[in-house]
């Protein structure tokens, strides 16, 4: 019997021919991530160990981005706690304010994470990295700590679930944001309760690889232990000049074992916005338009990158933001940043009436950079619709891609990016 | 092991925000976040709750968010251990990480109502309902998790497995 690639993967780390889902492994650790408000929680369970060294100084990757730059007192004093333990273990990845950005946009732009890997991070959205033919999932501040100290840790090697996505081509303005949210909608926010998310098909083999990154990065948000992408010659294409380390290529065996298979013809899929209060709550944008909204963000380990600026600007580009509507657009690391200057995306939008932030993972989990108040309403391209998650418990986020929120931004209400355009 | 406490109810898909809100994750001091323990499910639960109490929620519970000061506010609120029908999976991770007993039942969860009195025998995973005299069974926890618990939590399996490894080594 066949394997999974997401089986294959972690039967190498783990020393093995072969693994069966449900069986328990110890695995090699190729990465282990924390940020500054997870690794703080790990660094203190670390040293009650009372060790002198961490399993490896470079494959430890500490970036301070959520509270970043420094939102308070309180954590100023967390991001203190990274600096520190950096210095002190000579951890090599370690980014300042300045080189920081959202830790799912840099680790894989800055080549430390690579295709056939198994990576932990304290940080639910790991599985970012999925999208590269790794194994990458979450997990807490402790599962760090123990991953710090001996490069190892346990899993339960899940079952997969296989995505097919097929069709000739995508609707105007849809992209991996709405395949994710459609599938989402589909099978619920517990649809893949400890499950690996297989995502493959004629449409995937066309997208882009910032396309996969969001599919992958919110396999959490069903459940998800894990999102994963074969990689195939876009995935080289975008590893082969960054990579830093040797990486090995993983597929599934034709006969591997899912225990279902989903099919999704994208002709059925027009762009998503998912209502308040979950992820799973998904309509058409055909049947979402006109809910008023107060702000709009853009940016955040799901849509922070190029392809999701690029397409912002396209909309912005010539128009004003709508009055009633705060627009906050976020670049996901330094060099996205840089690009969209050279390529004049940011007077677009500064043009347009934004403001164009320093990378931060703020307001996504309503930490700084856009809280809302009570009785608020935001559409951002974020991951979490969750009550409270933006700021006041009795403000409400809804979720859609970068083209729907630059669209709805102009119009102060969610609306369909054809509407703007016309 | 025995837990014995008043329930608190909750529905499904309670997430990590819920539990613990995003806005007081700048410190991670466990007394801090018991004050704002399930605020954004039930504003009042922080002052409600006693200790020894036992959550109750139905399933997909802890889901969202990776960030274990959500196990840690609800232990430091003096919570005993939470019964739901399925938990998310970095938060089941994380409760036996940290030490929250977590049981998973189906029946107990349909069975308890809010305020119900409930014993628990974690050794055998028996629920016992003292107000309605009810009996429900919890899914058996993997071997090795229950290592990890006899261990005290994942920290101290470790330290024991590098402590062998060293002695072999020398």
């Amino acid at each position: 019997m066949g394997m999974t690639i997401t089986e294959k993967i972690l039967a190498a780390h783990a020393g093995k021919d072969r693994v069966e889902p449900g069986e328990l492994i110890n695995a090699r650790l190729d990465v282990v991530l924390g940020n500054d408000i997870t690794a703080p929680v790990a660094i203190k369970e670390f040293e009650k160990l009372g060790i002198d060294r961490v399993f490896d100084k470079d494959r430890i990757m500490l970036v301070p981005d959520h509270f970043t730059p420094n939102k308070d007192i309180k954590s100023a004093e967390q991001a203190k706690i990274l600096r520190e333990f950096a210095r002190k273990y000579e951890i090599t990845n370690y980014f300042e304010v300045g080189q920081m950005g959202i830790e799912h946009c840099l680790l894989p732009e800055a080549g430390l994470v690579v295709p056939g890997d198994v990576i932990i991070g304290a940080d639910s959205h790991t599985c970012t990295y999925g999208a590269l033919g790794a194994f990458a999932t979450g997990v807490g501040s402790t599962d760090m700590a123990a991953g710090m100290a001996t490069g190892e840790a346990w899993f339960k090697v899940p079952e997969s679930i296989k995505f097919e996505f097929y069709g000739d081509q995508l609707k105007p303005w849809v992209s991996g944001k709405d395949l994710i949210l459609y599938t989402i909608g589909k099978i619920g926010v517990d649809g893949a309760l400890y499950q690996a998310m297989e995502f493959t098909g004629e449409v995937i083999k066309r997208l882009s690889m910032d396309s996969r990154f969001t599919m992958a990065n919110m396999a959490i948000e069903a459940g998800g232990k894990n999102g994963i992408i074969e990689a195939d010659e876009i995935t080289l294409a975008y590893v082969r000049e960054r990579a830093k380390r040797p990486y090995q290529l993983y597929q599934s065996d034709p006969d591997a074992q899912y225990v279902q298979v989903y099919q999704f013809d994208v002709a059925d899929i027009e762009p998503q916005v998912a209502f308040p209060h979950l992820p799973e709550n998904t309509k058409p944008i055909s049947k979402a338009g006109g809910v008023k909204i107060d702000q709009v963000v853009i940016g955040s380990c799901t849509n922070g990158r190029m392809e999701d600026l690029r397409v912002a600007a396209q909309i912005l580009q010539g128009k004003k933001v709508s009055r009633d509507v705060r627009l906050i657009i976020i670049p996901g690391t330094q060099n996205i940043y840089l690009q969209a200057m050279k390529e004049g995306l940011v007077e677009i939008f500064i043009n347009a009436g934004a403001v164009f932030s320093t990378p931060t993972c703020g307001p996504c989990l309503g930490g700084h950079m856009g809280i809302l108040a009570k009785g608020e309403r935001a559409l951002a391209t974020t991951n979490r619709n969750f009550v409270g998650r933006m700021g006041s418990p009795e403000s409400e986020v809804y979720l859609s891609n970068p083209a729907v929120a630059a669209a709805s931004a102009v119009t102060g209400y969610i609306v369909s990016p054809e509407e703007v355009l016309s | 092991m025995e837990f014995q406490g008043k329930t608190w109810k909750f529905g499904a898909n309670v997430d990590t925000d819920a539990i613990i809100p995003a806005r007081y994750l700048n410190t991670s001091d466990p007394e801090e976040l018991a004050k704002h323990c399930m605020e954004d499910a039930d504003p009042e639960f922080p002052n409600k709750v006693k200790p020894g109490d036992i959550i109750v929620a139905d399933k997909n519970f802890g889901c969202g968010s990776s960030r274990e000061h959500a196990p840690i506010a609800i232990k430091a609120a003096g919570i005993s251990c939470v019964i739901a029908k399925s938990f998310a999976r970095i938060f089941y991770r994380n409760c036996f990480n940290i030490g929250l007993p977590i049981f998973e039942s189906k029946e107990a969860v349909d069975g308890i109502s809010e305020g119900d009195e409930v014993r628990i025998d974690a050794g055998i995973g028996t629920i016992y309902n003292l107000t309605k005299n009810e009996t429900y069974q919890a899914t058996a926890v993997p071997d090795f998790m229950q290592e990890l618990i006899n261990a005290g939590g994942l920290m101290k399996y470790v330290e024991k497995k590098m402590k062998y490894v060293e002695k072999k080594v020398k």
